[in-house]
């Protein structure tokens, strides 16, 4: 393999192993609001894989959307619900090591089945870009496409009659 | 693509199981939807990596993966709408102090 | 003048045929993306020091003052002069602040701003990469800046701080949809994310402002930009006189050179895209292509600072006012303006674009005129009989 191939790989690589890094420390760490911080980053490592896969329309609505949106939304509760100067509750309950045990069994069985599964991949990588997306959305899926922004407009109603204060 | 197919599937497992843990352990409700966001984005790698390597087109592939961002989305906001009322009515987040099925 | 116009992609491919002479091969791509790094590395930092001595000038002059001018000739060395007081100056970090967070907001928000560089098309040929998703990059990461605002704001455990980061957190998410309803018009047309392909479907004189719903969209993209910065009049999240200096009152010497900087680097990227799609990018007669890139990108900053000497600050409710109940339908009626202008046929479509944005933009106005303050009558105490 030439070296940009090489280089490339070991990045993609490197950014894999960061990712999950970043992901573990997201679900450990005892402050809420450092969670939310490494949750912005795994996102951003989440965006970073898509451009690695060339699915960079993917990638431009993932930062969009998740970082930009979303995460400021969960921010906006942390920030509303917080019990700041309360550093001695347990931040986990005391299912922790029962949940790693089962966990670890689970990915005992399911890993080495993906590794043995025959998969019949395709010998060329197969790339999409925004315009046929576009089509895609407005051709074929259409349908799913106006159920989800029905959905959206009801989840949203919903959500402000449901914390609206009781006056 | 530069990588295996499974090395990427591998990966996403970790990923999910490593949502999975967090929405076990987690105390705090805003802790449990960081936890389920992570295992939503393990699932559209996923959806992407099949649409690229398999004999599925990818645009079916990312479209998905569009809708789940977006249910993602409705989905946090209706979960937080929720925790706030909690919030506002038992002055506690934490998930195992809720327990009574009327108050 | 054919080579006055590449003169920076021909110095470029000079440079590395010099250095592929003793390099390996495997080197040529790393030594040109390194080229390409330096140039903005180097570029952006100096643009935005000498973007505010003229800041400080301009707003002098506005005020029948001097700006800056006893450090250099003209001033010209007080960017410098600044450089070395925030690097010398004590770094204060509060005793209850969250200290992770106090320290990675600065970092992280220079990032987006330095990255944008990355997809404006400076001149014929000369762009740094040439995504072929340059807009929707440019609009994910100038929406990325909202949250490390408020994680600046929430870690300075300020009561100041925190009001202005969230004045200025939901002043950004509420002028972002403006601003991405107002690109998609341009999308439209061209058919493509890519910025290069935007400003070359702008040749000869067609540029999208000369168009109604180019106009209209234009302006909303600029007033939609200077919100994004948080510059005056939208500044009430840094504003001077109000809330001590918003949500980063807690920050002191090189921290605070961060946001100042990465806040002058976003006005140069903003009025930048704006140039490039609505103004025509590096499009024009007789000069080189980066040459007018410079002027209009220096031309919409100059107006920007024009606002800063010129207009007060306007209120919260008044700014969400104007996004939600002005822009918005705005962005929409021009959308479906262009539209319809793309599928009619030459004078027709002129006229009715026009006919439908004059009538919209005064039943909105007519709309929003209970809101609007009434004109006072002053009454000055005067001894003069």
């Amino acid at each position: 393999m030439s070296f940009f191939g090489s280089l490339a790989t070991v990045s993609f690589y490197a950014v894999l192993v960061g990712v999950l890094a970043v992901a573990i420390l997201t679900v450990t760490t005892r402050n809420l609001f450092h969670a939310a911080i490494f949750l912005a980053f795994t996102l951003l490592g989440v965006a970073l894989i898509y451009f690695f896969l060339h699915a960079e329309f993917l990638a431009g609505v993932q930062i969009l959307l998740y970082v930009g949106a979303i995460m400021t939304l969960v921010i906006f509760a942390i920030m509303l619900t917080a019990k700041i100067g309360d550093p001695s509750m347990p931040q986990s309950n005391h299912q922790r090591l029962p949940a790693f045990v089962g966990l670890a069994i689970l990915s005992f069985i399911l890993i080495p089945a993906i590794l043995k599964m025959p998969w019949k991949t395709e010998d060329a990588f197969q790339t999409t870009n925004a315009v046929q997306i576009g089509k895609a959305l407005m051709g074929e899926f259409v349908f799913p496409f106006e159920v989800i922004s029905l959905v959206l407009l009801v989840a949203l109603i919903g959500a402000i009659v449901v914390s609206r204060s009781d006056q | 693509m530069s990588i295996p197919l499974t090395h990427l599937l591998v990966f996403t497992t970790l990923l999910f199981l490593v949502g999975l843990y967090g929405v076990l352990t987690r105390r705090n409700a805003v802790g449990i939807l960081i936890s389920i966001e992570i295992m939503l984005n393990a699932v559209n790698i996923n959806f992407v990596a099949f649409g690229s390597t398999l004999k599925t087109s990818p645009d079916l592939g990312q479209v998905f993966v569009i809708f789940i961002i977006v249910l993602a989305a409705a989905t946090a906001a209706v979960g937080l709408a929720i925790v706030l009322a909690i919030y506002r009515n038992q002055k506690t987040i934490y998930m195992d102090e809720i327990d009574l099925l009327k108050w | 003048m054919e080579t006055i116009d590449q003169v920076f992609v021909l110095a470029k491919r000079s440079l590395m045929t010099w250095a592929q002479s003793f390099l390996p091969e495997w080197s040529t791509i790393i030594l040109s993306i390194l080229i390409s790094v330096t140039a903005i590395a180097v570029f952006g930092p100096v643009t935005m020091m000498y973007l505010t001595l003229l800041e400080r000038k301009l707003v002098g002059r506005i005020q029948n003052r001097y700006g800056p001018n006893r450090v250099g000739f003209w001033g010209l060395l007080q960017p410098i002069a600044d450089g070395v007081k925030m690097l010398t100056k004590e770094d204060i970090v509060p005793t209850n602040a969250d200290k992770f967070a106090h320290f990675l907001a600065p970092v992280v928000i220079v990032i987006p701003a330095l990255l944008i560089f990355s997809v404006i098309p400076f001149g014929r040929g000369m762009i740094a990469v040439d995504l072929s998703i340059g807009i929707l990059f440019f609009l994910a990461l100038s929406s990325t800046t909202t949250i490390w605002i408020f994680v600046a704001a929430w870690a300075s455990r300020n009561k100041f701080s925190l009001l202005g980061g969230m004045r200025s957190v939901a002043q950004m998410i509420s002028y972002e949809i403006p601003m991405v309803l107002s690109i998609v018009p341009v999308l439209l047309v061209v058919g493509s994310f890519s910025t290069v392909t935007i400003v070359e479907a702008q040749s000869g004189w067609n540029w999208f402002v000369f168009t109604p719903w180019g106009v209209v969209g234009f302006l909303i993209f600029f007033l939609t930009g200077v919100a994004e910065v948080n510059r005056t009049p939208f500044d009430l999240a840094e504003g001077e006189s109000e809330i001590v200096a918003g949500f980063h009152t807690e920050y002191s010497g090189m921290k605070f050179a961060l946001f100042y900087m990465a806040e002058f680097m976003n006005t140069f990227s903003i009025s930048a895209i704006v140039a490039t799609m609505y103004l025509g990018g590096w499009q024009g007669p007789w000069l080189p292509s980066w040459v007018w890139f410079f002027i209009k990108t220096y031309a919409l900053i100059f107006v920007m600072m024009w606002f800063r000497g010129t207009f007060p600050r306007l209120r919260v409710d008044q700014l969400m006012g104007f996004a939600w109940k002005f822009l918005l339908p705005l962005a929409l009626v021009n959308l479906l303006v262009a539209g319809i202008w793309t599928n009619l046929s030459t004078p027709k479509n002129n006229i009715v674009s026009l006919i439908i944005l004059v009538v919209t933009f005064n039943l909105l106005y007519w709309a929003n005129r209970p809101e609007m303050p009434k004109k006072r009558t002053y009454r000055y105490a005067y001894a003069d009989e």
